[in-house]
């Protein structure tokens, strides 16, 4: 069994916390046991902490991936703005000694060093490159049949170099795990789009930031989905809340479910969308939930 | 011209009132250097999600104002955060310009600079006090014990002496005092 630390950051554990039940639950059936990384903090934001000041960003990011680092082993999140930050940080240090040193000054008031023996991975591409979609697809046990809108995201993908994760313009992985667990994933209208939240917009400009959401939700729901998928509990925030905000703000309602890909997984193994967290978005449609509930059969 | 709006055709821009000087400081970004190679070729405004809702976003405008070193007017812009970071418009750039690491340098120089938005001082101080820019609430509390998962996630919220090391953390680079209320 191969074992990772797990990087909760904030909005799963804090606002979502059937990713996190579902990323344990998920993880381990594939045979990929996660450890508690105790004491982790903030990622700390890639867009908006990066802007206020670079070396409080690297410093707090750094000690995160130190934490891993102390325990041994390669770092897991399950979120995008996450991964932008811890990965980038973690290559710059291990790129420029100078941005190094001036990084662990900072950690040397904390007794800790920033070494750079570790990697940081996000679940989607970990899946994808370590479990494969294959044993992936063997996990699945119950075909999830539902049509579903993926969203990629921003930061698992861009900025590309050193992600080696392929065409950025029309990238395949995410589809190809979606599709592992029987759903469909249906194309749509600017699918690679971004949700809004990132880069500090969010928090100061939101109606900007729902009119990204807002053509986001319009374009899956022209395409006949049943929910939409992403691997980001930002995303998930902007696209879940956003709802609610969008139909007081623009009056524009959408009834459309998100989920996080390892609740979609979970359910092809059987969970249920309650033991997953699924029925615990903000945007509520109790019409997709009795839905889901008949593809685990009872649950486990 | 310190409140302006996004600058017009028409504008008139006087070299007595550059800043060489603010130019070369966003250049000692890793990369930006390469700034000087864009030929305003508009693809990454023409790709760019936030100018698709938002038209008077123009990423290749407030690049080219940084190149020219106009200081004031881009400090205190009033699309400068606008930005989401999706990096497309880095990726698709043809002369290698990495657009948005440039742009995060000229809010960093901003906000050095005292000018910072009420929402993003509020979440700095947030992250720097709780170690998390979205903290527990109670709602989320229940959720966790409903899935049977511990009240406090096992992050710094669990843990009193690692709250500790990101307040060190957030003394020593300054960061409490960069972000701290305007007296």
């Amino acid at each position: 069994m191969s074992e990772l630390s797990f990087f909760l950051g904030c909005i799963a554990p804090n606002r979502y916390p059937g990713i996190e039940k579902a990323t344990k639950i998920v993880m381990e059936e594939l045979g990929v046991h996660l450890l508690e990384l105790k004491g982790a903090s903030c990622c700390p934001a890639p867009g908006v902490f990066r802007s206020f000041d670079k070396l409080t960003w690297l410093a707090l990011a750094s000690r995160n991936v130190v934490l891993s680092e102390e325990m041994g082993m390669d770092l897991l999140t399950v979120c995008n703005g996450c991964f932008g930050s811890l990965v980038d940080a973690n290559n710059l240090l291990k790129e420029d000694p100078d941005l190094k040193k001036e990084v662990n000054d900072v950690l040397s008031e904390i007794g800790r060093e920033f070494k750079g023996t570790i990697r940081v991975r996000h679940i989607m591409e970990y899946l994808y490159d370590e479990v494969g979609t294959e044993k992936v697809k063997e996990s699945v046990k119950y075909p999830v049949d539902l049509k579903v809108a993926v969203h990629y995201g921003c930061h698992l993908i861009k900025p590309s170099k050193e992600r080696h994760l392929g065409s950025i313009e029309n990238p395949t992985f995410f589809d190809e795990l979606v599709e592992a667990t029987g759903a469909e994933s249906v194309m749509y209208k600017d699918k690679n789009a971004c949700c809004g939240a990132g880069g500090g917009v969010r928090t100061s400009a939101l109606e900007t930031a729902l009119k990204l959401a807002r053509a986001k939700l319009e374009n899956a729901k022209a395409a006949g989905v049943d929910c939409i998928v992403d691997a980001c509990p930002f995303c998930h925030l902007q696209m879940d809340v956003g709802q609610t905000e969008i139909a007081k703000k623009f009056g524009d309602v959408f009834d459309m479910p998100i989920v996080h890909y390892s609740q979609l997984l979970g359910l092809g193994m059987g969970y249920t969308p309650q033991e997953l967290g699924i029925d615990m978005n903000y945007a509520k449609n109790d019409e997709f939930i009795a839905k889901i509930e008949k593809i685990a059969g009872g649950g486990k | 011209m310190a409140a302006m709006e996004a600058m017009e055709m028409s504008d008139v821009i006087k070299t007595s009132d550059l800043d060489k000087a603010f130019r070369d400081e966003v250049l000692t970004e890793p990369g930006a250097e390469k700034l000087i190679l864009c030929f305003n070729c508009t693809g990454c405004t023409a790709g760019c999600p936030m100018a698709e809702h938002e038209p008077k976003y123009n990423i290749r405008q407030l690049l080219r104002m940084a190149n020219l070193g106009m200081r004031d007017e881009l400090l205190n812009h009033p699309y400068l955060w606008n930005c989401t970071t999706c990096y497309k418009c880095q990726e698709r750039c043809p002369q290698g310009v990495p657009n948005v690491d440039i742009l995060l340098k000229i809010r960093t120089i901003a906000v050095h600079d005292g000018i910072m938005l009420d929402n993003h001082r509020k979440v700095a101080q947030l992250m720097a006090k709780t170690g998390h820019a979205v903290p527990i609430n109670d709602d989320s509390k229940e959720k966790r014990k409903a899935l049977g998962l511990n009240e406090l996630p096992e992050t710094v919220h669990n843990y009193p002496d690692a709250l500790e090391e990101v307040h060190k953390i957030v003394a020593a680079t300054k960061f409490d005092k960069l972000t701290e209320d305007k007296s």
